[in-house]
């Protein structure tokens, strides 16, 4: 069989180019809002986690947070993922989608949450200090001197969270989800023809990867022009 | 003579994990004074001037301001803060934000001035330290010691009743020291009460209305400049002059 043949065999019969189209879209729909879900987490555990470090407050919630962080990041996501559907959600109907948004979205928060932390811990104390003796609380110091220059350190950092997350998605399979990668995983059961659909698969992830790259450095180079 | 005075340091003490840095001190400061402190490095007069905002607070001994007592479990420290302006040897000056936002964002969130006073006020003051046509560049587009005059007149925006100068000039390169020395000067001549840790004993002899020295955590001698300087009784005080001078 030619090239053409493959490609119309695995893509165009039966429509079966739709099990890699709606796949990605729930594959995007699964990184956004994960994506969002980390963010919110991240930001509070690394907000919990650092006024600890610096100011000796929140002992309990610091505390939570770092059993989270531990055993977020000391098991994998794909279990995690499974714990979720088939253990927490276990007896209740629940669709997919927002199993996996929340399992990802747990998942990155961890690593959202380290990376924020560091972001706001490698702002110069004195900026505190600063703010601090023109009469403004920690609160609001943080709020209007910290967080706006840890975002912009991190904002390269969380890119790349996005860009792994759009990645990890791939073993959505596991909860019988039908993302990007199961798409692919379809067709090859129906054809018999391994090569083409993951390949296929494999391209549109290269092409999502670099494409947000070139969006994050973007967003990058704008950010700093603000300042110079 | 009492609502005179605007400060009142009593036996302050300050350890850090273990090592004792402030051994009881006493000082008073009263309004429209400047006092300059100086001592050898390490001597504890940084610390004691960031005690007097509680930037770091004292391990034992009562700060009062305006006769309240700041060192108390109930108190807002904050809205004292908003009245204790503070010059950092290392400017801390805002990067994200331009100059005059650097100025304003105090006055407007804190006083809540709208956005037209704050900033009315800013350039009066930008106009005064000559650095008014660069009210719209950022911090990391000026020199050493125009980020200071900023940082001078940031802390004058919040309208403060005391300034307190933590080295201001330590970290200038020599030729930008006089221009900071000389916004202090006028600050001085305008009645602003000051608190001063500093090197310059040049400027303690010509500006202060009193010196202080300590060593060691404690306060070895105040007098005003001429005696200080012209007829010192503390033996570490004379070595010390004996030094720098």
């Amino acid at each position: 069989m030619s090239f053409q043949e493959h490609f119309i065999q695995n893509f165009i019969e039966d429509e079966r180019w739709r099990y890699l189209w709606d796949g990605l879209n729930v594959t995007l729909t699964v990184t956004l809002f994960a994506t969002i879900l980390g963010i919110l987490i991240g930001f509070l555990v690394a907000v919990v986690r650092s006024t600890h470090d610096r100011t000796g407050r929140f002992r309990v919630l610091n505390a939570v947070c770092q059993f989270y962080l531990t055993v977020i990041r000391g098991t994998p996501v794909v279990v995690q993922l499974m714990i979720i559907y088939y253990v927490i959600f276990g007896a209740v109907d629940i669709n997919k989608v927002i199993v996996a948004v929340l399992a990802f979205g747990i998942n990155s928060g961890a690593y959202v949450a380290e990376i924020c932390r560091a972001g706001i811990m490698s702002i110069d104390i004195g900026q505190l200090e600063a703010g601090r003796s023109i009469g403004f609380s920690y609160a609001q110091t943080m709020w209007y001197i910290i967080l706006p220059q840890a975002f912009k350190n991190v904002l390269p950092a969380l890119g790349n969270e996005f860009i792994v997350l759009l990645k990890e998605t791939s073993v959505s399979g596991y909860i019988a989800l039908q993302d990007l990668t199961k798409g692919g995983d379809i067709i090859r059961s129906r054809t018999y023809d391994a090569f083409y659909p993951l390949i296929g698969v494999a391209l549109i992830y290269l092409v999502l990867v670099l494409l947000f790259t070139k969006l994050v450095a973007m967003l990058e180079r704008r950010l700093n022009q603000s300042e110079r | 003579m009492s609502d005179n005075r605007l400060i009142r340091a009593e036996g302050v003490r300050k350890s850090f994990s273990g090592k004792e840095v402030l051994k009881g001190i006493d000082l008073e400061i009263r309004r429209g004074e400047v006092v300059v402190i100086i001592g050898p490095s390490g001597s504890g007069k940084s610390t004691f001037l960031r005690c007097l905002n509680l930037l770091e607070v004292p391990t034992g001994g009562h700060i009062y301001f305006n006769d309240v007592d700041i060192t108390g479990r109930k108190v807002d420290i904050d809205l004292h803060r908003q009245k204790m302006g503070m010059v950092f040897q290392h400017f801390n000056l805002f990067p994200h934000m331009d100059i005059l936002r650097n100025m304003t964002i105090g006055p407007e969130k804190l006083l809540k001035k709208s956005p037209e006073e704050a900033e009315k006020y800013a350039m009066a003051l930008l106009e005064r330290v000559g650095l008014a046509e660069r009210a719209h560049a950022y911090p990391s587009q000026l020199s050493g010691g125009q980020k200071q005059r900023i940082a001078i007149v940031r802390a004058l925006c919040m309208q403060p009743e005391v300034m307190l100068f933590d080295e201001p000039t330590s970290a200038l390169d020599p030729e930008m020291v006089g221009e900071v020395l000389q916004v202090m000067r006028d600050l001085a001549r305008e009645h602003m009460t000051m608190v001063v840790v500093t090197h310059e004993m040049g400027f303690a002899k010509e500006v202060a209305d009193r010196v202080v020295f300590l060593d060691e955590g404690i306060l070895m001698e105040q007098n005003c400049p001429e005696e200080f300087f012209g007829n010192p009784h503390n033996e570490r005080l004379k070595s010390f002059l004996g030094k720098v001078l």
